[in-house]
């Protein structure tokens, strides 16, 4: 293990979060919150003084990255980040339990959106504000963001792209042009370009600057914290509905968007995922609109809320317009279905991924055709071209390793008492990045109630799931640690 | 630039170390998706899999806005058709194509235009090339030359009997007796750039920058045999063997070359008339015996192995051949090689490399842009040879008023055909051409960013 080059990035990484963290403290100054400044002004210094201790002695790292380096370094940076992160919430009071603080942020960075905060609009301006921005890096990635600005360095070669797997989800990971700081760059213009255009539209509808830019930053990372107590419920259909398209504009895999950029319209409206996307969205929409009949006063009401919360759900932000744990029995099933499917790979949406729920779903479709012909060949193909075996076993692995965790979290949480559904939909929730599930901690409540160790399971859960589980797990191999 | 690079074998991969490292976005194509992979996890470039010389292949991977195609595949006529079928798509790429068969050299001089060919490089040939060179003059390891051949830095191996033992560079002038610069000393595995009062112990490997027309004084002075080389031994009837047999029987020298196979003896005997073609296995001690090892003045080790070709010249300087030479192909040149006792040792793959890069680097600036580049010292330290134009900082200034980069050094200035090797008082001018030295990371592509 190269720990001086990990410890080298994790550095960087902490000076990037430091100055990520100017903004709030700007805000909460001209807000004139003495303990939010504070709290700012001592996190900023702890994070710094971290970064710099790190890099002194880490300035002699010596080159050789590699798969384990890439994939330990991702894990580490994003607990390291949340550990250090959480603490303006402590230092100014606002959350004063360490725990709860660490379960807002991780919940933040993951852009899970699950809160523990009863009263989200007693929080003052700069931590709300670091809170719906830790959405907006969570989002697109930190370590994606320092291969964006960190210059090309020629010696250091191909590690990266152990990182920029590491980090993005989805079952097969590539650069969209050859250099990787590029690619990064790329990524990231897109994203603020999209941000940007919501915050237009968002102002359109005359909601406030600072509620705007929240608002973007929730919807943009895909995360689901918001400014008021009812998320998006109080803000007029105009702005819900610009929420719901932009909802979905983020949950496209970014590289769909790099295609349109270069003109090949054609590739992007024939991408397989993009279909299946589109069309599960649809037809859960169409499915919930009929089983709502005469819940809500026109059908055009309905479809606004149904189109919301399915768009919510599946691109796993989490927002809420309206209370659907009411919501009948079927609804609450697509929704719980919606929750694993998740958004496209390459988005800034967690949950399994429709990229490879097709995978999986084409493996199983081999399967049978070849119990019927057992010396038939069969390839699987996506977007007409040959898939390889290895990217469909790791998939496959993938969805086992999903399943165990999703079980043991599942076990581990019942310990509190609560009902099955209430546990089922938080492990869920957490583990896709939502936010909200049913009963207990649905949309209008909130995960304050459960102890610290379901807490920190969560928490776990949460990291596993936005990272795509290995990079969590490897941390806990003994190999991993083991030299030599 | 946007380079394709067609071919992720030996060559392919070590070129894309080097250009990825220079800064330039690369794509590489390939028929074998593990190779790409690798390749993708080590350097930071894209790739696509499939064959090369399909157009659609080409496409994909970018050729319409590609600036530069180099096809390196283990086919020639592959490396053509990709060329020309590149170029179809794109009339303004640039093409390099690695063609080794000696059977299609004239069409390539030839035809080169129908071939849509902006360079083809023949790595067998310039190896052979390389090896004559040595040849010519035996005792130095390596010659590297520059300025139309005016300056050479020639790499000398500091041994148990050398008058250098135990000297410092201070002394060594008045010992060559002609005006040298030691300008890189190897010492276990690594380079340094030596002061005045630096001493030369045994197992150094020095790199002297000369004027060409005193390298055999240099020799004499040093006490190196320089008696002409009469009678080589080549192991290995190879392409290499081939082109170096035809070369060598110009200059009058006999040559002795081992080949295994039967049927590639007879065809050689065919195309080699002067050449004493023998059939038997090159690493046999009863063969070379036969083949009088002794009194030889140069054994050539030119097989396919590496490990036979090491072996073959590790028993060849035991017997006393003054002048070894070995080929080694696939292994990187690395701190082992250098222990042991193989002579010189050729890289075909580090001169095909090193030919690319020189032309991508002309490529990206046409002003003030290196004429030649080669790696020396196991690819650690880099000699650049510039031409000062009008955008040139600092001419006519004594050297010793302007201040150099670190690890830059200025080994020789060449003022039209007399060649200078610089002190304190030396000025340059514009036309002239100076070859600067430089170790450490990253890359100089203009004369001006030598200066502080």
């Amino acid at each position: 293990m190269n720990y001086k080059m990990m410890g080298r990035f994790i550095a960087q990484i902490l000076a990037i979060e430091a100055v990520f963290m100017l903004p709030a403290l700007i805000i909460s100054a001209v807000c004139r919150d003495a303990d939010a400044v504070l709290g700012f002004v001592c996190t900023i210094g702890i994070v710094l003084l971290v970064s710099a201790v790190l890099w002194i002695f880490c300035r002699s790292a010596k080159k050789g990255f590699y798969a384990k380096e890439g994939l330990t370094c991702v894990g580490l940076s994003w607990i390291v980040m949340s550990l250090l992160g959480c603490l303006p919430f402590v230092i100014s009071g606002e959350i004063p339990n360490y725990i709860d603080a660490l379960f807002e942020m991780v919940s933040g960075f993951t852009t899970t959106g699950a809160s523990i905060v009863p009263e989200v609009e007693k929080l003052s301006k700069g931590v709300l504000y670091w809170r719906s921005f830790s959405h907006w890096l969570g989002g697109m990635g930190i370590l994606v963001f320092l291969l964006a600005v960190l210059p090309v360095s020629g010696q250091k070669g191909g590690f990266t792209m152990h990182l920029l797997r590491a980090e993005s989800p989805g079952p097969n990971v590539g650069k969209l042009v050859p250099r990787m700081k590029q690619t990064a760059m790329i990524l990231y213009i897109i994203y603020i370009l999209l941000t940007v255009l919501d915050i237009i539209f968002l102002l359109i509808g005359k909601m406030s600057v600072f509620e705007a830019v929240c608002t973007a930053f929730g919807t943009a990372g895909t995360g689901g914290f918001g400014v008021k107590n009812d998320s998006i419920a109080g803000y007029s259909p105009y702005i819900q509905n610009v929420c719901t398209v932009f909802m979905m504009l983020f949950g496209v895999n970014f590289s769909c968007y790099y295609l349109l950029l270069m003109k090949q319209v054609k590739n992007v409206i024939k991408d397989e995922e993009l279909r299946l996307y589109a069309g599960v969205a649809l037809a859960a929409t169409v499915i919930i609109v009929l089983d709502l009949r005469g819940f809500y006063g026109t059908l055009g009401e309905t479809i606004r809320h149904a189109a919301f919360q399915v768009s919510s759900i599946m691109t796993t932000t989490g927002f809420a317009t309206t209370d659907f744990d009411l919501w009948p029995g079927l609804s609450k099933a697509v929704l719980l279905c919606l929750m694993v499917i998740g958004a496209c790979a390459g988005s800034t949406g967690g949950g399994i991924k429709c990229g490879r729920v097709l995978l999986l779903i084409k493996i199983l479709r081999r399967n049978i055709r070849q119990i019927i012909h057992p010396n038939r060949v069969l390839v699987v193909r996506n977007n007409d071209q040959v898939v390889d075996e290895k990217v469909l076993q790791n998939t496959n692995g993938y969805l086992a390793a999903y399943a165990i965790i999703l079980v043991i979290s599942f076990i581990a949480v019942s310990v509190d008492g609560f009902s099955v559904e209430t546990n089922i939909s938080a492990v869920l929730a957490c583990f896709n990045n939502i936010g909200p599930g049913f009963d207990v901690v649905g949309p209008v409540c909130n995960y304050s109630a459960y102890s610290y160790l379901s807490k920190l399971v969560l928490i776990f859960d949460m990291l596993a799931g936005r990272l795509e589980i290995f990079p969590i797990l490897v941390l806990l191999s003994r190999s991993t640690w083991r030299n030599k | 630039m946007n380079i394709i690079i067609a071919g992720d074998g030996k060559v392919g991969s070590s070129l894309a170390r080097q250009l990825s490292q220079e800064g330039h976005s690369l794509t590489l194509i390939d028929s074998n998706q593990k190779v790409l992979e690798t390749s993708i996890e080590k350097y930071d470039v894209m790739a696509v899999q499939g064959n090369c010389a399909s157009m659609a292949v080409l496409k994909q991977a970018g050729a319409e806005d590609a600036d530069l195609l180099i096809a390196v595949t283990n086919a020639d006529e592959v490396n053509l058709l990709c060329c020309m079928t590149a170029h179809g798509i794109n009339p303004k790429l640039h093409t390099i194509a690695r063609i080794r068969n000696p059977e299609y050299i004239d069409q390539i001089y030839e035809m080169r235009d129908f071939f849509a060919l902006s360079l083809a490089v023949n790595p067998d040939r310039q190896a052979a090339v390389e090896i004559e060179r040595l040849l010519r003059l035996p005792g130095f390891m390596k010659r590297e030359p520059f300025a139309k051949g005016r300056v050479e830095i020639v790499e000398l191996k500091v041994d148990a009997r050398s008058k250098l033992k135990n000297v410092t560079l201070s002394e060594l002038n008045g010992i060559v007796k002609c005006k040298v610069l030691v300008c890189t000393v190897l010492r276990d595995g690594k380079a340094i750039a030596p002061g005045g009062d630096f001493i030369l112990r045994e197992n150094d490997r020095i790199f002297v920058t000369a004027p060409t027309d005193d390298l055999a004084a240099l020799l004499k002075n040093l006490g190196i045999i320089t008696r002409k080389v009469n009678r080589v031994i080549l192991c290995g009837g190879g392409r290499i063997s081939y082109y170096l047999s035809q070369q060598l029987q110009h200059s009058g020298i006999s040559v002795q070359l081992i080949e295994q196979d039967e049927e590639r003896c007879v065809q050689l005997a065919g195309v080699l008339p002067h050449t004493c073609i023998v059939h038997g296995d090159a690493s046999s001690e009863s063969l070379l015996e036969s083949e009088h090892i002794d009194d030889c003045d140069a054994l050539v080790t030119l097989t396919g192995i590496d490990e036979m070709n090491m072996v073959i010249s590790i028993y060849g300087k035991n017997r006393g051949v003054p002048h070894v030479i070995t080929k080694i192909g696939h292994l990187e040149t690395s701190s082992i090689l250098n222990s042991l006792p193989l002579g010189s040792v050729i890289s075909p793959k580090d001169i095909c490399c090193n030919t690319i890069v020189r032309y991508v680097r002309a490529m990206r600036n046409q002003t003030g842009a290196a004429v030649s580049v080669h790696t020396i010292a196991d690819g650690q330290v880099e000699a650049v040879e510039f031409l000062v134009d009008d955008n040139t900082l600092h001419c006519g200034e004594p050297l010793r008023s302007i201040k150099l980069r670190k690890n830059v050094l200025i080994a020789s200035i060449s003022h039209g055909a007399r060649t200078e090797i610089p002190n304190g008082s030396s000025t340059f001018n514009k036309g002239d051409s100076i070859i600067i030295v430089f170790s450490g990371d990253g890359v100089i592509n203009q004369l001006n960013e030598i200066f502080e």
